[in-house]
């Protein structure tokens, strides 16, 4: 190393006392000292015998003694993470007890390298410069660019032009991404499967009868034969008064003895409104709501799920309901907006 | 007559001439303080996270089709569900070590975001961000944020009901990107969320080869411009200056430390794995649209994202008849945008302030620069605070205190609580600089007193 051959002189001009000043260099310079000492002793820079890089120190058994120990304990907890491996059958296999003998196994080897570090592992303290920057090497291949541009008379045209073909280049190397979906196309999020007439079905498939639903409680419904996993199918239905509604104008007839269904989807960022508040004293609590367990955004069932709380900024979509003549609950329409998160440009009113 | 440690330098340098250098980075100095092992232990929380990784990649399904579970875990016989999430459980269940490999995986990736992030604040409080070194803490900030999103793809694979929930969010917070969040969201679902299952096999991809290959590469490119202008150092005597580096070489004296310290963070992980449980996915259940549970909490370190997105007030972007800008935007995608361009920014924008062009090798105490530290507190508790109301929910469990009040109290706090820090701190730097003065004074005065002492000593010697 550069420094050693800079610091060696110094080390070995320097009295021993001196050893504390400002320009001594800590361990290695005196492990410096200590080695040209040494080499002296041999009889100037021994041919023989190179001069000592390492510093020298004591050995120290007992501390062989514990790393070896402490590697015993290592081998043993990784050859127990093999047995217990392979003692227990598949099912039955203790993930503690995997975990303490793998991780014991880590552990015991990191102590081990720790006392090897401490104690067996001379400690030098060595000192080297920052790299500085280079003002000549950068001067120079700026001329170099420039020397190896000097034949060039329309160099801007050139660059351009070797600029735009790159840029063309990598768009034909995009294109192929337009296979990965449509490129522009937001009809998908449009979809919706309800129709004037079609049936509501619980969970299980069952359709749903206007009779079962009752206050004070909440229903998970879907567009009877649509995907479950449709986020335009699923409904919250929810039974109110009629004479606590107070639905948007033109919703008349939409919920028949006080069924409401709203898109469980919550307008904010899409998670399924899974909470309905209901309160158990009316007359000092809050009135019923739909609440959304992802980030409290709160509608009220009673004003065509306006947001009474949190961050949504759109009402629930309302599907108009309908009974029909066997008592069960059909779709009147389709919703009153989009269902789910907003995007760029969307259009509030019903799904086209 | 062969020499085992010889022989095999002379192979490779015959044949790469690349002793010289071998010989160079052998001798590289570490300087010596606790607080640069912080970046060392996300470094090898990383190694942890690819040899797990690897044993769950191999059992993994990325499929959304739908299957029936028979195993032996009896809450789910019968339930139908994806054959991500049943792999998953299977895994878990029913594979040796399974469980280990991903409770471990799971640790290791909380434990890796946060290595990363306390990393990143040594680097901010000790301003070893600045000239020279501006381009590891972009490269440091671009696998901040890269590895964010690598852990949330992460658990949004598996397909059970928190990771769907989380996975909703992220479609509608995508959704809400100005002008190409419609188009972009079905681009990569295919449809509607959550689309026909192209979505899991691109995540999955994205998971297991993309973003970590980009990662392993920043990774290097990080490590690269560390060597290549050397650590920081405190200045703890007069021979560290900012030319010349006092340290540790990497051999003898540092390679055993620093893998000493990846076994240990190894063992500190597979213990966690083995102990600790972590996500129990087999409770969540499946996912599907429709299905919602309260009080759950994302991975820690999207809980500040969480946050945002319920701090936001109540409104979306609309003109006329069409929305503009979601609601979502604010809190899912312009706040960390926020943080990330103050963060990214810092030391050009500390650069025009102070006027300070100069090269730093030496670190700073946080005492140091006042203002800095300062604004590093103020900005952090800003961050902090909406993490903790992104648990606004867990706090109402905890203290009786309703969601409402918090809300209220968090959305006055979150602009106070900066700004009252900023200047606590900077006061508080500033006294402690002002003892320090007073007592290296003190310490001058008292080495002259005793040089004077001695003087007189000395001089009246030849009276006596």
């Amino acid at each position: 190393m550069s420094e050693r051959a800079k610091d060696r002189p110094e080390a070995q001009q320097g009295a021993p006392g001196e050893a504390g000043s400002a320009e001594a260099h800590g361990g290695a310079g005196a492990g410096d000292a200590q080695s040209g000492g040494s080499g002296g002793d041999g009889g100037g820079d021994g041919v023989e015998a190179p001069a000592r890089i390492v510093p020298p120190g004591l050995p120290d058994r007992g501390a062989e003694y514990v790393v070896l120990a402490l590697l015993a304990l290592a081998m043993l907890f990784a050859v127990g993470f093999i047995v217990v491996y392979a003692e227990y059958s598949p099912a039955e296999v203790p993930n503690q007890l995997l975990g303490v003998c793998i991780g014991g196994a880590l552990g015991f080897a990191a102590l081990a390298l720790a006392v090897l570090a401490r104690r067996l592992v001379v400690t030098e303290e060595l000192e080297d410069d920052y790299p500085q920057e280079n003002p000549r090497e950068q001067s120079e291949i700026a001329q170099l660019v420039h020397e190896s541009a000097s034949r060039i008379t329309r160099r801007r045209l050139l660059l351009g032009a070797g600029a735009a073909t790159g840029g063309v280049l990598g768009l034909a190397g995009l294109t192929p991404v337009l296979s990965l979906g449509p490129l522009w196309d937001t009809a998908p999020l449009d979809y919706s499967p309800w129709r004037r007439g079609r049936r509501l079905v619980d969970p299980h498939g069952y359709p749903m009868l206007a009779s079962e639903v009752e206050e004070e409680t909440f229903y998970t419904a879907f567009a009877e034969g649509a995907d479950r996993e449709d986020i335009a199918s699923v409904l919250v239905v929810v039974r109110l008064h009629p004479s606590e509604l107070r639905l948007p104008k033109g919703r008349e007839g939409w919920a028949p003895y006080g069924i409401l269904a709203y898109s469980k989807i919550c307008t904010h960022a899409g998670c399924a409104v899974a909470l309905y508040r209901k309160p158990r004293f009316p007359v000092v609590e809050a009135k019923p709501a739909l609440v959304c367990p992802c980030h409290y955004s709160t509608f009220n069932p009673a004003t065509g799920a306006s947001v009474i709380f949190g961050p949504a900024g759109r009402p629930l979509p309302q599907l108009p309901l309908m009974i029909d003549p066997s008592g069960h609950l059909r779709a009147a329409g389709d919703f009153s907006g989009r269902v789910g998160p907003a995007w760029w440009g969307v259009r509030e009113g019903p799904p086209t | 007559m062969s020499e085992p440690v010889r022989d095999p330098i002379q192979f490779i340098d015959e044949r790469t001439a690349a002793a010289p250098l071998l010989k160079k980075a052998l001798r590289y100095l570490f300087p010596d303080h606790w607080s640069f092992l912080l970046g060392e232990i996300a470094l090898y929380s990383f190694i942890v996270l690819i040899a797990t990784g690897v044993y769950l990649a191999l059992s993994f399904e990325p499929s959304l089709a739908k299957t029936v579970y028979h195993g032996p875990y009896a809450p789910l016989r019968g339930r139908e569900m994806s054959d991500a999430y049943k792999s998953v459980v299977e895994m878990s269940l029913t594979y040796k070590a399974g469980l280990l490999m991903r409770q471990t995986h799971h640790w290791a990736a909380d434990v890796f975001m946060a290595s990363i992030v306390a990393h990143l604040m040594r680097v901010f409080f000790t301003g070893a961000y600045r000239k020279p070194r501006e381009l590891t803490w972009l490269i440091g900030l671009a696998l901040l944020f890269t590895s964010l999103l690598e852990g949330y793809l992460g658990y949004s694979l598996v397909d059970d009901l928190l990771s769907g929930i989380g996975l909703a969010i992220g479609y509608g917070v995508l959704l809400s990107v100005p002008l190409v969040g419609g188009p972009l969201g079905v681009l990569l679902f295919g449809a509607a969320f959550p689309g026909k299952g192209v979505f899991e096999s691109r995540m999955y991809i994205a998971h297991v080869f993309i973003i970590p290959a980009l990662l392993a590469t920043l990774i290097g490119a990080h490590l690269a411009l560390v060597m290549a202008r050397h650590h920081t150092q405190f200045k703890r005597d007069a021979r560290h200056t900012q030319r010349r580096l006092v340290g540790v070489p990497m051999f003898p004296g540092q390679a055993p430390r620093s893998l000493a310290l990846m076994l240990a963070v190894a063992a500190v992980l597979f213990l966690l794995g083995g102990l600790v449980q972590i996500n129990p996915i087999w409770q969540w259940g499946p996912f599907e649209p429709w299905l919602g549970t309260n009080g759950a909490q994302p991975d820690w370190y999207l809980g500040w994202l969480i946050g945002a997105l319920r701090l936001m007030p109540s409104f979306d972007v609309v003109i006329g008849h069409y929305t503009v800008i979601p609601n979502p935007f604010w809190g899912g995608i312009a706040f960390p945008l926020v943080v990330l361009a103050v963060l990214a920014a810092f030391p050009w924008a500390e650069r025009r302030l102070t006027g300070d062009r100069t090269v730093h090798n030496l670190a700073d105490r946080p005492r140091e620069a006042p203002n800095r530290t300062a604004f590093g507190v103020a900005f952090l508790s800003w961050i902090f605070l909406v993490f903790v109301f992104g648990a606004a929910d867990r706090l109402y469990v905890l203290f009786g205190v309703s969601y409402e009040t918090l809300l209220t109290v968090f959305r006055v706090a979150i602009w106070a609580v900066p700004a009252l820090a900023f200047l606590i701190v900077r006061r508080l730097c500033r006294e402690l600089q002002h003892a320090d003065r007073v007592e290296h004074e003190r310490e001058l005065a008292e080495q002259e007193a005793a040089r004077q002492e001695a003087e007189l000593m000395r001089r009246r010697e030849p009276v006596i």
